[in-house]
């Protein structure tokens, strides 16, 4: 099936969204539309998949014009589609989530949809139980259920929008084979991505967006410094890393432990000096993120000994108020939930975030607070602009101004998750000189180049079990995607490191 | 206590539930759809003095149940219009729907108050009826209270088994993949608001023309039930069965309390007739007990196994809300 887009053209009030957009794809070729946040790549994935209409332009189907009134339209015509966050029901089972949404009557022929789950999951060597909850899966394998049950609907078009973002690497080489299967079958695959070097690895065309305008198209192979002008519109660096002598110590682990009643991690040796930046690699829900809050009093540890600074007295139950008196800051994943207030404005963060004289709000110093703290990070909103109101990236750099300023460690979960490359390079560059002040970061991340590229000593979790600190020089994305995997752990008698 | 009387007093815990069960299983039906009704406790007051004017006035029954339902359904569309279509809070509207509707019933129903009035009669069922035990305590009821039997398993069959109920999950959990996944998110909502409403109003008139028979303004000793519907909404997570128990334990709670008075003179009757409340509150928090962070952390010092099966339980008994309850959808944000 060839598919065409036509001068499709949607206005949000002033905002040109998508701009007389052309597009023509032949049968079985992997599409990648590139470009960074709100470059225009969801409002056109959105029209193509029935959630909006298009102010103009058209879709057409091997030669044949559609017009697409919902999602529901959209897979009977034989368009799916992956969202980022996937729009499934996690306390349900699988079997249901599988089988809500498919024609029919009254009472599933549950049996029947069984067989054909197990056949198509067979097929792609997925290993998803039909009993279990959609909650106890990763984000890869909600993934995987949801293209099984696009294609059980007969999706002929598959489109995915950003879906590297927050699943392994194994997940991601298994999502990446599933596609090249299915395109080679004659299925159209639409790859939306701000990420280069995944369109690299999958795609066999590129599309790219700028400011709701196509700019350009490629075929593989892809100049790759070509398709990052035609992103930005300019030439983007990435730091050099740039390592200095680790200072003085500022948190210091002995046998740590945590545990939640699904897991437990023991005997975590861990030691973290000044300028120093650890990244902590692992599947979902192997315990870096417990353990990351238990480095920063927000979850009470189950055991050992966590020091700050070059104190032996543990800081074991002391709150995180204590925790940031004595310079921890602390950076959550959910960026809007849990780390900024929505419904405040940027000038009432910055002032809820400086120690206040007296009771009433300073509206002059409050001002020129804001569009301080606003120029130094290169914030695109205003001073009465609601924190929910701005892009990904912008709540990050926001989040990023609110730290204090004299801060000793840094927790970071997920820094730059779902940004595009400039801002993750803004963000580093702000967490670096950070460190070269003497600040010391420990993060998580899903993403192996990016813990690869930015921490000088790496920590890996799996099953329970936690490697000693191991220099980053000495990894590679091949290796580090082993240890995560639990491949090569012979290597380390325990973590012993002190 | 003779075997007898307590025999009897539990088929009679059995038939004081069904009125606490429509409402907690209408509500439940409501909040799955992600719409909290929080008129309850003036919605059963108002129902239940309607649908015994209703069946006063035409002498007959089946019109007064029909009246509660109605009133219910009414007061349901009145939450739908005003939290779907208008997006309002509903615990705002709930709030005030509750207090309007309680005074109204008062105020209303001050003509009739103490009125002799029809009352539904036991239909035993034959042969059933008669065999030992079971036949007193399962089968010696009204039909209201069959209802109430048939209704558990009816939602919960609609709900597990069937797609337009498992649709109904899906639409309080995640509304806009519900929307994706071909509903009509609120339409839907307001249908089963309504469909709810209707069937928590019947609680009403099961009151006061079987229950309690009759119409005895602010001393009907209903006001207050309407609250305790909802808590055993949240006790039953969402789920038929769990929340016919936890209907069952309160009725059983309360008439405890009545059959404990004599035998504890020393206990002021007060006492007694409170008990039921915390009581219920401290099973709430006891089954939800693995949602602590360190209820979490002192049982991962437990062995693997034994953890495993630990947090099963754990999981099995805990009860989240409908992720969007009281959220309004729209699919184009």
């Amino acid at each position: 099936m060839t598919i065409e887009l036509r001068n499709i053209s949607k206005h949000f009030g002033a905002l040109k969204a998508n701009d007389s957009i052309s597009l023509a794809i032949p049968p079985g070729c992997i599409q990648g539309i590139l470009g960074e946040n709100g470059a225009g790549k969801s409002t056109l994935m959105k029209i193509f998949s029935g959630f909006l209409r298009p102010d103009s332009g058209e879709i057409v189907f091997d030669g044949k014009p559609l017009t697409i009134h919902s999602p529901d339209d959209a897979i009977r015509l034989g368009i799916g589609m992956l969202h980022q966050d996937p729009l499934d029901f996690p306390p349900f089972r699988v079997i249901d989530d599988f089988i809500l949404g498919s024609p029919g009557g009254l009472v599933p022929d549950r049996r029947k949809a069984l067989a054909d789950f197990n056949s198509l999951s067979a097929r792609f060597g997925f290993s998803l139980s039909p009993e279990a909850r959609v909650a106890s899966l990763t984000v890869g394998e909600r993934q995987q259920l949801e293209i099984l049950r696009l294609l059980w609907l007969g999706a002929k078009v598959l489109i995915l929008d950003e879906p590297t973002t927050g699943i392994s690497q194994t997940q991601k080489e298994k999502l990446f084979a599933t596609l090249k299967a299915l395109a080679d079958q004659g299925m159209t695959v639409f790859f939306v991505s701000h990420k280069l070097e995944d369109v690299e690895a999958l795609c066999s065309r590129a599309a790219v967006l700028r400011q709701g305008v196509l700019v350009g198209s490629m075929e593989k192979p892809f100049d790759m410094a070509a398709l990052v002008r035609m992103m930005f519109g300019k030439e983007v660096e990435l730091a050099a890393k740039s390592s200095m002598a680790p200072g003085k110590k500022v948190l210091t682990v002995k046998t740590g432990s945590v545990g939640s009643i699904r897991l437990r991690i023991k005997d975590v040796n861990l030691q973290v000096r000044a300028g120093e930046v650890i990244g902590i690699a692992g599947m979902e829900g192997s315990g870096q993120d417990l353990f990351l809050r238990a480095c920063g009093g927000l979850v009470e540890p189950a055991g050992g000994q966590f020091c700050l600074d070059e104190s032996e007295t543990p800081m074991n139950g002391k709150t995180y108020h204590e925790y940031m008196r004595q310079g921890v800051a602390y950076l959550p994943a959910a960026r809007l939930e849990k780390g900024l207030v929505p419904g405040l404005s940027l000038a009432e963060h910055f002032t809820l975030s400086v120690k206040p004289k007296g009771v009433f709000i300073d509206k002059k110093a409050a001002a020129a607070l804001s569009e301080e703290r606003i120029a130094a990070f290169n914030i695109k909103g205003w001073p009465d602009s609601p924190v929910e109101s701005l892009s990904g990236g912008n709540q990050q750099r926001a989040l990023l101004s609110l730290l204090p300023e004299k801060a000793a460690l840094i927790l970071v979960e997920h820094p730059t998750r779902g940004l595009d490359i400039e801002s993750t390079i803004y963000i580093w560059g702000k967490l670096k000189e950070r460190c070269a002040a003497g600040t010391a970061i420990l993060f998580m991340s899903s993403d192996l180049d990016e813990i690869l590229r930015y921490s000088d000593k790496v920590l890996v979790f799996f099953a329970g079990r936690v490697t000693p600190l191991i220099a980053s020089e000495s990894l590679n994305v091949q290796k580090l995607g082993e240890l995560i995997g639990g491949v090569g752990w012979d290597a380390f008698q325990g973590n012993s490191n002190a | 206590m003779t075997s007898d009387a307590l025999l009897f007093g539990l088929s009679g815990v059995l038939s004081s539930s069904a009125p606490i069960l429509f409402g907690v299983l209408g509500e439940t039906i409501s909040e799955r759809a992600g719409v909290s009704n929080l008129a309850m406790n003036g919605m059963i007051l108002l129902s239940a003095m309607g649908g015994f004017a209703a069946s006063l006035a035409t002498g007959s029954l089946a019109l007064g149940f029909l009246a509660g339902a109605a009133i219910g359904a009414t007061v349901a569309l009145v939450v739908a219009i005003a939290s779907i279509s208008f997006k309002q809070s509903q615990v705002a509207v709930g709030y005030v729907l509750a207090m309007l509707c309680r005074d109204l019933a008062y105020f209303l129903g001050n003509p009739i108050m103490g009125m002799p009035g029809p009352r539904l009669n036991l239909s035993p069922i034959p042969v059933l009826s008669s065999i030992p035990v079971i036949g007193t305590l399962l089968f010696r009821h009204d039909i209201i209270t069959y209802s109430s039997f048939l209704l558990i398993f009816l939602s919960w069959f609609y709900m597990e088994r069937t797609k337009p109920g498992i649709m109904l999950k899906g639409l309080g959990e995640n509304p806009r993949a519900a929307y994706v996944r071909g509903a009509n998110v609120n339409r839907l909502r307001y249908l089963y608001t309504v469909a709810g409403g209707a069937i928590a109003g019947l609680a009403g008139p099961i009151y006061s023309l079987s229950v309690k028979a009759g119409w005895k303004g602010t001393i009907s000793g209903l006001d207050g039930i309407g609250w305790i519907v909802l808590s055993i909404t949240i006790f039953g997570g969402w789920r038929p069965f769990r929340a016919a128990i936890g209907a069952y334990f309160f009725s059983l709670l309360q008439w405890m309390g009545l059959v404990l008075q004599p035998l504890m003179p020393n206990v002021p009757s007060q006492v007694l007739q409170v008990a039921p409340f915390p009581l219920m509150i401290l099973t709430l928090l006891l089954v939800n007990i693995g949602n602590a962070e360190w209820v979490e952390r002192s049982l991962s010092h437990l062995p693997e196994s034994v953890r495993r099966d630990i947090a099963k339980v754990l999981t099995a008994l805990n009860a989240t809300p409908p992720a969007a309850l009281g959220m309004p959808f729209d699919k184009d944000e």
